[in-house]
């Protein structure tokens, strides 16, 4: 028991020591644009200290993203990168999948990114399944253009669209993902940045599309308008709203009564899109020649 | 001639503010609109408006841009009036539905803030995104100043309803969107009168079993097409009847073009826009100097307001167009559409395009009054000319 506790002990620390957030982002972009105290910079810390604990080829590695706050931060990782329109950072990324299978492709977006404008492209990744990494920084609000509501803006929430209050439902951006056939699923809070970035690594590391919710917190716009305290506050309330998956039907629930489920949510295996298309592509050519 | 202080206010307002003061004038009842920079302080103050009760439209706030037109089309199409504002990449991504709202005869309004389109990203201010959808069917204004855009975004519903067009009106991002100055506000009474409801002939109605958009032969296509023709043949004279109205009014404003100083002029200054603002303290300086400048500021772009257009340059002996956009491989947009409506013409001007101002560059009051210095005297090139 106790080398068990000692080997999850050390899986979390990682290579805490050796990573070096400075080797993974481009410091002449420095200072960066984001607000103080928001989510996003934990976010982005805990997926280059994932890719660092693969040991990925940075030569190797293309960073898409689309519009908003969360549309940035490809530019600040010292990767290729992609900077493309409000929504299609999928579409974009599904291209650049197919034609360079040799990539590792991480693509950054937005719960308006990716949940409103580009909620099409949302699904069919999921369902086609090739092989990238998404992670969905849900702030609740669309922040770049100063606060306006989102598809993932709680009930009742108040935005600069929504004076009285928002009145529409919600997704639940796990649940869509995973219905739409994603074979990997996860979230995870920037409290847990260990626990995100071990999250990461096994989505990168997962055959096929991986979507990863991190709920990041817009301290600035979203927090003062709604009276939600500094951003420590936000983070905080956003633990003790998380469930990790792994404690359902435990006794925990009663400590633990809130609907936030963590962790990974859903992970099967079917075949990768990529790998499946070269292989009949193969089969047809041969069948040409014969 | 300045209008009675009683029927107005003054008020400090930036451009997308005047706007969206001119839009709660104008009392649409559905208004989608997703935000965007920089067009969402208009989304912004409307739902201000809204909420303190002074706007009584249906405020959706789709997914896209995409999904606010088509909200458009369909509230429009069942007689409701219907107003929407974007900008660039917004108004680049609803470029289909464009064409189907024309051709629907939605006489939908809508604001667009003039943005340069990506790629590379940029924010500033660029008539591209609007001059690209000249031949969706839409009429196109371009506005100065936040005034400007007030009074504009009233009458364009005046033009929308009478021609059943749509309408876009535009002005530069940051330059008129986000600059403030005193605007005046006119009473609520006033423009009830001056906008009043009109019948539609084409409406969604379940009693009549109407359907929209259903496929149709070569021969009925092509009706369409001739009818929308004919339709835009109206809007120079609707553009002008709202305007004469307008002045009448408020004493303020200038119809399809605006001339400025134009009496005697051996070189005019063709430009739409906030650069418009800067070219008349040039012309002023120019004529101080004693160069006999003038400017002609054009206010409709669609339709493309040629009889006007030759009428005001008939014996001018030289123009430069002043173009902030860019269609690569070709120019200047207005200037290939100035030079188009005067070809063949006796005794056109001279004209020079002059690229000034591509991808929101300023351009000062110095700088046109040096161009204008530099080009007046010129030969004649028919390609646009990059200047500084």
């Amino acid at each position: 028991m106790k080398d068990a506790m000692e080997q999850v002990a050390s899986r979390d620390a990682g290579s805490a020591a050796e990573f070096d957030i400075r080797q993974y982002v481009r410091l002449d972009q420095m200072p960066h644009f984001l607000c103080p105290g928001c989510g996003h910079g934990i976010a982005l810390r805990a997926l280059l200290w994932a890719i660092h604990d693969l040991g990925l080829d940075k030569d190797k590695l293309a960073v898409v993203s689309g519009i908003g706050c969360s549309g940035r931060l490809s530019a600040y990782v010292d990767a290729n990168s992609f900077h493309t329109t409000h929504g299609r950072p999928l579409a974009f990324a599904t291209g650049l999948a197919l034609a360079r299978p040799d990539l590792h492709v991480i693509v950054i977006t937005g719960d308006g990114d990716s949940l409103a404008i580009g909620g099409n492209h949302l699904i069919h990744a999921c369902r086609r399944n090739l092989n990238m990494t998404c992670m969905m920084l849900n702030n609740e609000v669309y922040g770049m253009t100063g606060g306006q509501v989102s598809p993932t803006t709680s009930a009742g929430r108040l935005t600069t669209t929504t004076p009285a209050g928002n009145s529409e439902p919600v997704f639940d951006a796990c649940a869509l993902a995973a219905g739409a056939g994603a074979t990997f699923v996860g979230r995870e809070v920037t409290m847990q940045i260990v626990a995100l970035r071990n999250l990461l690594r096994d989505a990168i590391t997962h055959d096929g599309f991986s979507f990863v919710e991190v709920m990041s917190d817009c301290t600035e716009i979203f927090g003062r308008k709604n009276d939600l305290g500094s951003s420590p506050e936000m983070i905080l309330s956003q633990k003790s709203a998380m469930r990790p998956f792994a404690y359902r039907n435990t006794v925990d629930e009663p400590f633990r009564p809130n609907t936030m489920p963590t962790g990974v949510l859903a992970r099967h295996e079917r075949a990768e899109y990529g790998a499946a298309y070269r292989e009949m592509c193969a089969r047809r050519q041969d069948k040409g020649a014969k | 001639m300045n209008a009675p202080a009683n029927i107005e206010t003054r008020q400090l307002l930036n451009g997308n503010h005047a706007v969206a003061w001119g839009v709660r004038l104008a009392k649409p009842d559905v208004t989608p609109v997703y935000p965007i920079t920089p067009q969402t302080p208009i989304l912004e103050k409307l739902i201000e408006f809204q909420s303190e009760g002074k706007f009584a439209a249906e405020l959706l706030t789709p997914e896209s841009e995409h999904s606010a037109m088509a909200a458009c089309i369909a509230a429009s199409a069942t007689g409701a009036r219907v107003f929407t504002a974007t900008s660039s990449q917004g108004l680049l991504l609803m470029h289909e539905l464009l064409h189907f709202a024309a051709g629907a005869r939605a006489p939908i309004v809508m604001f667009n803030v003039n943005r340069t389109p990506a790629s590379p990203w940029g924010f500033w201010p660029d008539q591209i995104d609007s001059l690209s959808q000249r031949d969706t069917g839409w009429v196109q204004l371009y506005s100065e100043s936040p005034q400007d855009s007030l009074d504009t975004v009233i009458q364009a519903f005046r033009i929308a309803e009478g021609s059943m067009l749509p309408v876009m009106i535009n002005h530069d991002a940051f330059y008129v969107s986000h600059s403030v100055e005193p605007v005046s506000v006119p009473a609520p009474g006033l423009i009830d009168e001056f906008l009043p409801r009109v019948e539609r002939p084409m409406q969604l109605d379940t009693g009549a079993g109407q359907s929209l958009g259903a496929p149709i032969g070569q021969a009925s296509w092509n009706r369409t097409r001739r009818e929308m023709a004919a339709a835009m043949e109206t809007v120079p004279g609707l553009t002008e009847a709202a305007a004469s109205g307008w002045r009448a009014m408020t004493g303020r404003g200038g119809g399809v073009l605006e001339a400025y100083r134009m009496t005697g002029a051996e070189v005019v200054v063709l430009t739409m826009g906030s650069m418009a603002g800067t070219a008349r303290d040039a012309v002023d300086r120019l004529r101080d100097e004693g160069i006999a400048a003038g400017l002609l500021k054009l206010r409709l772009f669609r339709p493309f307001p040629a009889d006007e257009l030759r009428a005001a340059l008939a014996g001018v002996p030289c123009t430069i167009v002043l173009d902030r956009n860019y269609s690569p491989g070709m120019g200047g947009v207005l200037h290939q559409e100035a030079k188009a409506a005067l070809y063949g013409t006796v005794g056109a001007p001279r004209m020079h395009g002059l690229l000034a101002g591509v991808g929101g560059v300023n351009v000062d009051v110095a700088t046109i009054a040096r161009l204008v210095r530099d080009y007046r005297n010129a030969d004649p090139s028919p390609d646009a000319v990059w200047v500084e």
